[in-house]
């Protein structure tokens, strides 16, 4: 069992959900309001890597962290280590790689909130933020669950965009899903097995756990 | 009230000034071309009932929301309570959460994650939280829901939402309390009932009430003053009584659902100016002096004031601008018979009458009836001309 891999997989899916989330919800609830011009565009460039394929994704933002591309240059003079084959890299290429699965939930459940709830909390005298606090963050929250459950899952799983921007370096960007296919490649078939198993377990509990606790709430029957 | 036409410019003034020593009231004025075309003018005092009504597409939703600070026009102005909460041209707009207004939106609006009390709580949040759950149940309490404030809207039937949309308005302490179709979601006995309770809280608070609806029977059982508004227009702001008797123009008869509307021309008869309408020539009480002889005029004439003459015996005005007409058509609606009359020159007058007298009178169709129409309910309308396409010709 690769247990560093494990680390770099839990850490790695951790942190694309608590900062991809946020985001989400602010993309998500912008584009659900909104209406102006080349939302189109923004929302299908939002869903793009959702049908690429990942080494495609992978090939571009390895070209766009190296030293010499604006991305890449930016990040090195802030913090003066490059993007490639490093966890702040693999971190980056994730949060792009899972932006639909985070937006799209966390849209549509915004575009089911009635507009004029909204208007309702205002002229009940709350501002925009109390508004989003306790009128809409509740509404939507089987959105929001389903959004970081969708990106956990998926992060975890993440293989291609990971190879291609991280490469496979012990304790920084060698994930689990990438131990896998290391360890078959020596034809370790067992430890294959084991880790195989556990990425099934934890994918499917976060799954169950996310979805059985979106389900219950009291309001919604009926 | 006279009718309200092109409005516009600077009006707060003006609108004040509808309220001599009274400025606790609502009045609003606005003015744009586009996107919704918009010309209202209306106001509305405390404890008073305003019904905006008019066809869908009229303007009514915009119109309270534009009071509600959910939409703000070109150009205009509203002021409640002494305080300007828009104009346009000084570009000061409230926001919704500043101007303290209760609202109850067509589909109520409820929140579907909060109780019933934690709903009418959520307007609250500036006192003490004890105090705050003893004024939610004070308001449950108010609109008949004691006992229900744990459940979600969900479990609650249709009128006791609209109650509850209703609470959480008025316990925001408002200055203006806006009803946007609030009755329209429910079956006719929660309606009436409904209706019944409105009429009975409205007592007990003293601010204006404007309420925005299609059903004309609902505004002129609950308003005080009616508004009507068309494509954005507001036509005319009067009370029901009056609006009904003396409409400022044709199309705000036909909104209202009018008939018995003609053109007839100023003649004078042995000395006297008298209205000819085909062969008759009526009596007018009041308006004909102002006008020339010679003058074709449109008028307008309240069904109440056709009076059927009965077969054995004189009835009431009898006298007064008597004429033969022919049955054309019986309409029975339950207790009430809607009668078409054919007059000899081809206009159509329509009024309705219980059905056990027109029974007594045996109206059926073809048959020729005397009826009588009063003077002082002919209601002129110089300057205007009943379109040729209206339908009492074509019907």
């Amino acid at each position: 069992m690769d247990w560093s891999a494990l680390s770099v997989s839990l850490r790695l899916a951790g942190f694309t959900c608590l900062m991809l989330i946020p985001i989400a919800i602010w993309l998500g609830r912008a584009l659900a309001y909104a209406r102006f011009r080349g939302k189109g565009l923004c929302e299908a460039l939002i869903a793009l890597p959702l049908v690429l394929p990942p080494t495609v994704l992978g090939f571009y933002l390895l070209l766009s962290f190296g030293r010499d591309a604006p991305v890449g240059s930016f990040w090195a003079e802030i913090t003066g280590s490059g993007l490639n084959f490093t966890f702040s890299g693999i971190l980056i290429a994730s949060l792009i790689a899972n932006l639909p699965f985070a937006v799209q939930p966390i849209q549509r459940a915004f575009e089911h909130v009635p507009h004029n709830l909204r208007e309702a909390a205002w002229c009940s005298g709350l501002s925009p933020w109390q508004t989003l606090l306790r009128i809409e963050l509740p509404l939507v929250w089987p959105g929001i669950m389903s959004a970081a459950a969708l990106t956990f899952a998926h992060t975890l799983g993440e293989f291609g965009v990971i190879l291609m921007v991280g490469g496979a370096i012990d304790g920084e960007t060698r994930t689990l899903a990438i131990a896998i296919y290391d360890r078959v490649q020596a034809f370790d078939e067992q430890g294959a097995a084991q880790m195989s198993a556990l990425l099934l377990l934890v994918s499917f509990i976060t799954l169950g756990l996310v979805y059985g606790l979106s389900g219950r709430r009291r309001w919604a029957r009926g | 009230m006279g009718c309200l036409g092109a409005g516009g410019g600077r009006v707060v003034d003006s609108l004040m000034g509808l309220a001599p020593g009274r400025a606790s009231g609502l009045g609003v004025a606005v003015n744009q071309t586009g996107p919704i075309p918009l010309d209202a003018k209306f106001t509305c005092q405390p404890g008073e009932l305003l019904a905006l009504v008019g066809p869908s597409g009229s303007g009514k939703t915009t119109l309270l929301r534009t009071i509600a600070g959910l939409y703000r026009p070109q150009s205009g102005q509203v002021v409640c309570a002494g305080d300007v909460w828009f104009d346009a041209e000084r570009k000061h707009s409230l926001s919704p959460q500043n101007r303290q207004v209760g609202i109850v939106f067509q589909d109520y609006a409820l929140f579907p994650h909060l109780t019933a009390l934690e709903n009418i709580q959520l307007p609250l949040r500036h006192l003490p939280q004890p105090q705050r759950r003893d004024q939610a149940e004070h308001w449950l309490a108010k609109v008949r829901l004691q006992g229900l404030g744990k459940r979600y809207p969900n479990a609650l039937s249709g009128g006791q939402q609209q109650r509850v949309a209703l609470a959480r308005a008025l316990a925001r302490d408002p200055k203006v309390l806006l009803l946007d179709e609030p009755f329209s979601a429910v079956d006719q006995v929660t309606r009436r009932r409904l209706q019944r309770e409105l009429a009975l809280l409205r007592q007990q608070i003293e601010i204006p009430i404007v309420l925005v609806t299609h059903d004309l029977e609902e505004a002129t059982a609950l308003a005080d003053q009616i508004c009507v508004l068309h494509n954005g227009v507001s036509l005319q702001q009067a009370a029901p009584e009056t609006l009904f008797r003396r409409p400022a123009s044709p199309l705000i008869a036909r909104l209202l659902d009018r008939h018995n509307l003609f053109e007839g021309v100023v003649v004078d008869v042995k000395g006297q100016l008298r209205l000819q309408w085909g062969e008759t020539h009526l009596e007018v009480a009041e308006g004909l002096i102002n006008l020339s002889q010679g003058e074709t005029v449109a008028w307008y004439l309240p069904p109440s004031d056709i009076v059927l003459h009965r077969r054995d015996r004189p009835s009431y005005g009898e006298r007064e601008n008597p004429l033969a007409a022919t049955v054309e058509e019986l309409v029975v609606l339950g207790g009430i018979t809607s009668v078409s009359l054919r007059v000899n020159h081809g206009d159509m007058l329509r009024f309705d009458i219980a059905t056990h007298a027109a029974r007594r009178n045996q109206l059926t169709r073809g048959a020729v009836v005397n009826v009588s129409l009063l003077a002082k309910g002919i209601h002129l309308l110089p300057g205007h001309q009943v379109r040729a396409d209206a339908h009492d010709k074509r019907k």
